[in-house]
């Protein structure tokens, strides 16, 4: 047990280590200004420096995100349970759905900032378009693989079609489903701190405002820091999502059993 | 007085498919003109090669895909199985338009959802119809200890070996008291022993419910072993070849299979089954 986990830790840890080491000593011996790159032992100094402010703009970012993240979640199944319904209304809609992913979050973010103003509507919509997607994809995707023996017997026995959802398809789709969530909980972290850097509010600063601000004031190593905070919130939602996936799905799905 | 023993009341569907015809819309003939009378209680094989019309002629038959012509009917009965073995049948007319509720469908793998436990899925059939909880769970564990796997009813189908799966998938069925239970080459994925086993087990559910069953197979060794009547059809469109009554006796072991009886039934299927695929032999 405990060399599994050494076996599974050590190396990554090696390779962090390593990393830290080097680009501390390249930018030392290039003698890179400060402005332009932080050395790992300046981003610590901000750490501490700039805590409350950190501190303060993690939990503003990671509001957001979650915000966006469970529009995509309920509305992303929603849409993909609407797409599913019919193949008339997919062909219909599913066509826009592809076009509204194409569409770049930082050309509609001035236009959210006319409409909802600065602050976390606006930064929350953000996190939402950019995560929705792959929501409603995967999902739609999995509902449409259901068993089609197991619709017929679902028919054979008079199942309505509000059983028919919640005691077959949604479950069916529900790995699927979970791959999509994988994919939104990443892209809502990077939507939210793109949203703030152009509907990002002064006021109730989040990570992304800390980082522009950082890099225009010359504050380098506290944008690296905020740089990294954002990082691991997006590391903590996946991880997240990969528990969940893995407590829902361990008994039955073979991508939980790993 | 002598006491007497009381006649035992079943129930079984008789299906009556009259001039039944199905094409697909890309044109296939499928089925091409099919007249069958199945009486209630009895275990009817259809047994063809794979890619004839056997199959979609089951589903019609189950209601799950219509015939283009032709009709099919299903009508519900009681058997009177007098002591000495006499068996009469009354028509119950007051259920013919409820007969879909009464009929139970095994698909050609188990099918069982995968996230639920052995005992769920057995319950889901009534949960569909809306039983109470202590009655469907009740109905669930009787149908499990039938097909004998009441020890592994809280494992999960991805816990389950193939033969275990399918018995849950045939306590599934079995969970309503069908009387139409239609079979779908049930245990064509499973090795020759456990489906051997399985094949005896089905017979005897048959034998204790009175229940008609109509079991689709390419096997002939499986339609001879489980069959009161065996219908040979042609590669497709299905026709029968054959109409064949199993002439052996009702309680079979598995013994059966070595004697020279069961040979001389299955060759009568294996000839026919060589004229209905066109003079292969």
């Amino acid at each position: 047990m405990i060399r599994r986990w050494v076996s599974l830790i050590l190396p990554p840890l090696l390779v962090l280590i390593v990393f830290i080491g080097a680009s501390e000593a390249y930018i030392r011996w290039r003698n890179i200004p400060i402005y332009l790159a932080a050395p790992p032992s300046a981003v610590q100094e901000a750490m501490v420096e700039y805590r409350p402010e950190l501190l303060g703009a993690l939990l503003q970012t990671t509001e957001a995100t979650l915000i966006g993240f469970a529009a995509s979640v309920v509305l992303g199944i929603l849409i993909a349970v609407l797409l599913a319904s019919a193949k008339i209304v997919r062909n219909a809609f599913y066509p826009y759905t592809v076009f509204f992913q194409t569409v770049p979050v930082v050309a509609i973010a001035p236009l959210l900032v006319n409409w909802f103003g600065t602050g976390l509507l606006s930064v929350a919509i953000c996190a939402f378009v950019v995560s929705v997607f792959p929501v409603i994809a995967n999902t739609l995707a999995g509902l449409l693989s259901t068993d089609p023996a197991l619709a017929d017997m679902f028919k054979l026995y008079g199942a309505n079609p509000v059983a028919r959802l919640f005691k077959l398809r949604l479950p069916w789709a529900m790995p699927s489903t979970f791959t999509g969530l994988r994919i939104a909980a990443g892209l809502s972290v990077i939507g939210t701190i793109v949203g703030e850097f152009i509907t990002g509010d002064l006021d109730t600063p989040g990570l992304g405002v800390l980082i522009l601000s950082g890099i225009k004031n010359s504050k380098t190593a506290m944008a690296f820091a905020a740089i990294l905070l954002a990082s691991l919130l997006g590391l903590a939602m996946m991880s997240l999502l990969n528990l969940a996936g893995y407590l829902m799905l361990r008994h039955w799905h073979a991508s939980a059993r790993d | 007085m002598v006491d007497e023993i009381p006649p035992a009341i079943r129930a079984g569907t008789q299906v009556t498919i009259d001039s039944v015809r199905r094409v697909f819309e890309t044109g296939l003939v499928a089925v091409d003109g099919i007249d069958l009378l199945i009486p209630a209680g009895q275990f009817l094989a259809i047994l063809g090669p794979s890619g004839s019309g056997k199959s979609t002629l089951l589903r019609m038959i189950a209601g799950l895909d219509q015939p283009t012509s032709g009709q099919i009917t299903a009508s519900p009965f009681a058997l009177l199985i007098q002591p000495d073995g006499v068996v009469t049948s009354n028509p119950l007319s007051y259920y013919s338009d409820t007969h879909s509720r009464d009929q139970a469908y095994v698909f050609q793998d188990a099918h069982l959802l995968p996230w639920r436990n052995v005992l769920g899925n057995v319950a889901l059939p009534l949960e569909l119809r809306g039983e109470p909880r202590a009655a469907r769970l009740a109905a669930a564990r009787e149908a499990i200890s039938r097909v004998g796997l009441t020890d592994s009813q809280r494992l999960y189908p991805a816990q389950l070996s193939g033969g275990m799966r399918m018995r849950a998938s045939l306590a599934r069925a079995l969970v309503t008291q069908p009387k139409l239970l239609l079979l779908d080459e049930p245990f064509a994925a499973l090795d020759e022993i456990t489906r051997q086993q399985l094949d005896e087990q089905l017979r005897r559910l048959w034998q204790e419910t009175g229940m008609t069953v109509i079991f689709v197979t390419h096997s002939i060794m499986e339609a001879t072993f489980l069959a009161e009547r065996a219908i040979v059809v042609s590669r497709r469109p299905a026709k029968v070849v054959l109409d064949h009554p199993i002439d052996l006796p009702a309680n079979r072991g598995s013994d059966l299979r070595g004697r020279p009886e069961f040979a001389r039934e299955m060759a009568v299927l294996m000839t026919a089954l060589q004229r209905g695929t066109g003079e292969l032999a």
